[in-house]
């Protein structure tokens, strides 16, 4: 549904994106991670057709976003940073303008707008002010226009931002949910969300892509991965350094195997070597790798950056 | 075509209806009465004139507006700027001209209402005297002009900031070099340096020249493309600053 392909974006002298590509199928719910300032909201932006790409190409259902941008955004739900909506205008009223905007009259109008006032838990408000409303709810009207005319492409920049844990929650099962049958790309920092919702998962780092995979690939990036943790009585560093690499970590014995793919082969040698020396064991886990390890060691931190 | 009719529709409703979800419509509009009656009738002195017209009523109107006009249009695009609802208002399916129209008509339509309500003056008129009801008209006519025109230009400083003042004072000064560079005084003035030929092109761009035609009960084709030609450069501005912006 989506096709980048190198994508640019240049503000001055400055490559806020710098040849990103990549595909989103129907199905997919692809997660767009990366710090602050990677050039997720500029690239989602473009895919929108809000700014327009410096080179590159983005084509949404196979309309290309510069050449015919209407057709783009008929297809296209989008949910902005931080949320924006009109202050002056009712819950009720706002999204009987997403809908109207979306061309919905009569009937169609006022189911697309029942549907999207239960999806994003909104019936106790939608005759109040969208000025009165907290971060929380106005939030979530945005969402729900987003979503009003059904669209088979769904962009949501943050769209757990500034939500409580409940809410949080709420939103990665609707996103997943939503994900069965369109094609959806959102951002987030936070990374247990990539493990919640997506089905891929996309590390962007000063305009680049620097990781594109499953989650569960992406966790097979980390050191860590493929590690097995041992603790117990009696278990001594020197035999198990038999079978590789060994760290003391918090009181137990993590050993790094040489070869990753050997997958839980490493943990089974652990317990025989275990058994053979009479180790009362407490714990024996393989790790499978930790996404912030794996986002850390690959995207600089803020403060190392120029 | 039906379709992006009522996509402009859409836009000029939702704005209008935003005027008058806060009180400052309301306020504007009481203001509005409250200086047209005052300038009429005791700066104007309808009545000392003794003579069954308007033009002490519309002679007010270039400097009302001058302050009027970009206070109804100051947040058309500022406003939204700011609070971030560009980006949602343009990535829903509307072209960037469909939003500028819809955001134009509905303000202009605001000011529209404005002056209707002035209605209780031309009773007035109607009542002490006869008056030419035809120069009354075209008076009403010439002044939704130049309401438009100052309202156009409003729009386009309004896209240049999302500072609602900013664009409120650079409006100002820029409708105020539309009347000043055709007001007597001025041109007067400036006949002293320069040649005829240069004041009269100058004033030529001033919305005073054109308007006055109007309030002598003329509807001249060229002042109708001059006001015209004022609404439809800055609105193509509008475009340009909008695309500018977010061209980066």
């Amino acid at each position: 549904m989506i096709q980048i392909e190198n994508l640019v974006k240049s503000f001055g002298p400055k490559r806020a994106v710098d040849g990103v590509t990549f595909n989103v199928e129907r199905g997919e719910v692809l997660g767009f991670l990366g710090p602050n300032g990677a050039g997720k909201s500029t690239t989602m932006r473009m895919i929108t057709g809000f700014i327009p790409p410096s080179e590159g190409k983005v084509a949404v259902g196979g309309y290309d976003v510069v050449e015919s941008p209407l057709q783009v955004k008929r297809l296209i739900g989008y949910l902005p940073e931080a949320a924006p909506a009109y202050p002056d205008m009712t819950v009720h009223g706002f999204l009987a303008f997403a809908a109207d905007m979306r061309g919905l009259t009569g009937e169609a109008k006022s189911r697309a707008i029942g549907r999207v006032v239960e999806l994003c838990f909104l019936s106790s408000v939608l005759h109040q002010g969208i000025d009165t409303l907290s971060k929380g709810y106005k939030h979530r009207t945005c969402l729900a226009q987003a979503l009003i005319h059904d669209p088979e492409v769904l962009v949501l920049d943050e769209p757990t931002d500034g939500l409580d844990p409940n809410q949080k929650h709420e939103v990665r099962n609707l996103i997943r949910d939503l994900g069965r049958s369109k094609a959806v790309v959102f951002s987030t920092h936070i990374l247990e969300e990539v493990d919640a919702a997506c089905t891929r998962a996309i590390i962007i780092d000063r305009g680049r892509i620097v990781a594109n995979g499953t989650p569960a690939e992406l966790r097979g990036m980390s050191a860590l991965a493929g590690a097995v943790t041992v603790s117990g009585e009696g278990v001594k560093a020197e035999a198990l350094a038999s079978l590789g690499r060994v760290e003391l970590v918090d009181g137990a014995y993590r050993v790094f195997p040489a070869d990753k793919s050997a997958g839980g082969e490493l943990a089974r040698e652990v317990a025989a070597l275990a058994t053979r020396e009479g180790w009362r064991l407490e714990a024996l886990r393989t790790e499978e790798g930790q996404l912030d390890e794996v986002f850390r060691s690959i995207t600089l931190p803020d403060t190392v950056k120029k | 075509m039906m379709s992006s009719w009522k996509t402009v529709r859409t836009i000029a409703h939702r704005e209008l209806t935003s005027y008058f979800s806060s009180p400052v419509a309301y306020v504007f509009l009481v203001i509005f009465l409250l200086l047209t009656g005052f300038f009429t009738f005791t700066a104007g002195g309808f009545f000392e004139r003794g003579e069954a017209s308007l033009a002490s009523f519309f002679a007010w109107h270039p400097w009302l507006y001058l302050v009027l006009v970009p206070a109804v249009g100051m947040r058309l695009w500022s406003e939204e700027r700011r609070s971030g609802t560009l980006e949602l208002l343009l990535t829903m399916p509307v072209t960037t001209w469909q939003a500028i129209l819809g955001k134009f008509i509905a303000s202009w339509a605001f000011l529209a209402l404005a002056l209707a309500l002035t209605f209780p003056v031309v009773i007035t008129v109607n009542v002490l005297g006869s008056p030419d009801n035809g120069v009354i008209a075209t008076g009403y006519l010439g002044s939704l002009l130049l309401a438009g025109a100052y309202l156009a230009v409003t729009c386009m400083t309004s896209a240049m900031t999302r500072n609602q003042v900013v664009a409120f004072i650079i409006s100002v000064l820029i409708c105020l070099f539309l009347i000043l560079c055709g007001y007597s005084p001025v041109t007067d003035l400036l006949t002293r340096w320069a040649s005829p030929v240069v004041v009269d092109t100058v004033a030529a761009f001033s919305v005073m020249t054109h308007f006055n035609g109007f309030q002598k009960g003329v509807i001249d084709s060229r002042d109708l493309l001059f006001f015209f030609s004022v609404i439809g450069f800055a609105l193509f501005a509008t475009s340009v600053i909008l695309r500018s912006h977010r061209a980066g």
